[in-house]
């Protein structure tokens, strides 16, 4: 297989039927730049053509025959032989023969069926291309045109709050609050820290958003921890009966929508981490997660017939389940104790610094 | 789907703060000094002992106030037993100094007055970063340093509990009275 390889004879290009019209949408490459690419969701037709341009005008290029493909593909990163394509269609372009002059093929695959969002991480990779083939004896000329899918929901019926008492016992007793479980990418988390017993020296509080990106299966299961965001919301010792307040602005972070065990090969989940420090450095924290969801636009007249309804579809994000998780709440890696404190290390902490995971006191 | 232009961003309804708490002493008071550093004893068997005072409203602690000396090696003590019994990361002591134990010394070794100061500071941030932690509170021998005028070193390792009632200096169960200084 070459692109553009030695002794190339022709060009290929793919192009849209509506490469003026259609939106483009910026996402970031495996080398971490970011470029733009036609936008799509799912549902929507993908058509245009493969165009075919001899470098040699008198020369025929001989083939075993041109096809166009649209295909959807995870790609894990340790396991890169291995595509898992879960969307996978062809057109027949033309049958075995000779390309005499400079020409295009027209190809429509309609009504594509593009259940998840385009998404590059750290150890995976989910995207989607067109791929048109010339095949040929020796080399095939391939030439490939990816595509950006965004994945649309709409508000969730049912979003409650989340709330929550929790603490070191004797130590340090907190209620945090936010004021929902599920969030769109341009949302704002506004909530609150009520102090309750405070018999430690407090010195700063903030809050944090962690990415988790979990690819493997079963005893293989490897997770991949980013502080995508770090925000200061208190400075200073605060006493009981105090309540601070948070509002943080998602639109300013580089956020995807959560995604649950994607075709069973990975996951993408969001926490807020709050994180209280003391004046000794030692971290008492409180990891919750919380849902993110991509909200459709307002529907433009530019946009395609197809994106409209798309974007308008009443298609629900999976069902969370109960915001609050029942029990002691515990990250994976937790040594459980049955004393009043549960010790852990994170990523957060670094050489001596100490990390104390705050326990559920009461349901709130 | 009609859009709201601008996201609801006021802040979430919370209870107003009651004015003793607000302007009342805060619940984490603790406070250690280390100071008075006295040298006894003579000629190779001397030492230095160092008044270790405390004061809190911890309701962990039995009482709100005391003060007792040590010596560096009750305080290598402390750290061997935190270091066995408890869960924390136990910081570093000043160091040992077998320099300058040394004899044919230009100076006063262990007993020079700078060195001295040094170490002072030292131990007073020892045990205020391990008082200080929740893990390391309710140890008996870390309560035994603070608050005991002397360490039974054949004492029973364990866990204290908080006190349901607040106890001030004194109470009854104490047959540790507050150590006053013993005059120059």
């Amino acid at each position: 297989m070459s692109f553009f390889g030695f002794g190339q004879s022709v060009d290929v290009d793919i192009l849209l039927n509506d490469a003026d019209s259609r939106r483009r949408a910026e996402h970031k490459t495996e080398d971490g730049k970011k470029d733009k690419y036609f936008l799509f969701y799912d549902g929507e037709t993908v058509s245009g053509k493969v165009s075919l341009a001899l470098k040699n005008p008198n020369k025929r290029l001989e083939h075993q025959g041109i096809k166009v493909e649209f295909i959807g593909q995870i790609e894990l990163y340790y396991d890169r032989g291995n595509h898992h394509e879960f969307v996978s269609l062809v057109k027949d372009l033309a049958r075995p023969g000779e390309v005499t002059q400079s020409q295009a093929f027209d190809f429509e695959f309609t009504h594509v069926e593009k259940p998840y969002e385009s998404y590059t991480g750290q150890n995976v990779k989910l995207r989607y291309f067109l791929r048109a083939t010339i095949s040929r004896r020796l080399n095939d000329v391939v030439k490939e045109m990816d595509i950006v899918v965004h994945t649309l929901s709409t508000y969730p019926e049912l979003n409650s709050s989340i709330k929550m008492e929790v603490g070191i016992e004797d130590c340090l007793h907190i209620e945090f609050e936010y004021n929902k479980s599920k969030y769109h990418l341009k949302d704002v988390i506004v909530g609150k820290i009520y102090f309750l017993l405070v018999r430690i020296k407090i010195k700063h509080m903030e809050i944090d958003i962690i990415k988790r990106e979990t690819t493997g299966t079963g005893p293989n299961v490897y997770h991949e921890n980013d502080t995508i965001a770090k925000y200061e919301i208190m400075d200073g010792a605060p006493v009981r009966g105090e309540s601070i307040p948070i509002r943080l602005f998602l639109a300013g972070y580089e956020l995807t929508p959560t995604m649950r065990d994607i075709n069973k090969k990975f996951s993408v989940r969001y926490y807020l981490n709050l994180v209280l420090i003391d004046d000794e450095e030692r971290r008492y924290f409180k990891q919750q997660e919380v849902v993110l969801w991509r909200k459709g636009d307002i529907v433009r007249k530019s946009m395609s017939h197809q994106a409209a309804i798309a974007s308008q579809r009443f298609e629900g994000t999976t069902p969370l389940g109960e915001a609050r998780t029942p029990g002691p709440l515990s990250d994976s890696g937790n040594r459980q104790c049955s004393e009043k404190m549960d010790k852990t290390t994170t990523e957060e902490s670094a050489g001596m610094d100490e990390t104390f995971a705050l326990q559920r006191r009461k349901c709130a | 789907m009609s859009d709201t232009a601008v996201a609801d961003t006021r802040r979430l309804n919370s209870k107003p703060q009651d004015l003793t708490d607000a302007y009342g002493p805060p619940s984490n008071f603790l406070e250690i000094d280390i100071f008075n550093p006295q040298t006894v004893g003579v000629g190779r068997a001397r030492f230095t002992t160092y008044e270790v005072r405390m004061r809190t409203n911890l309701p962990i602690f039995k009482l709100k106030e005391s003060c007792v000396r040590r010596r560096y090696s009750d305080f290598e003590w402390l750290k061997n037993e935190l270091e066995r019994d408890s869960k924390i990361v136990v910081p570093p002591l000043p160091g040992k100094a077998l320099k300058r134990q040394l004899p044919f010394r230009g100076d006063e070794g262990i007993f020079e007055e700078s060195f001295i100061e040094e170490r002072r500071q030292g131990l007073e941030q020892f045990i205020n970063k391990i008082a200080g932690h929740p893990l390391a509170q309710n140890e008996r021998c870390l309560h035994m340093f603070l608050q005991e005028e002397a360490i039974d070193r054949n004492y029973v390792p364990g866990k204290v509990h908080a006190l349901a009632s607040h106890c001030v200096s004194g109470c009854a169960a104490a047959k540790l009275p507050v150590v006053s200084l013993p005059s120059t």
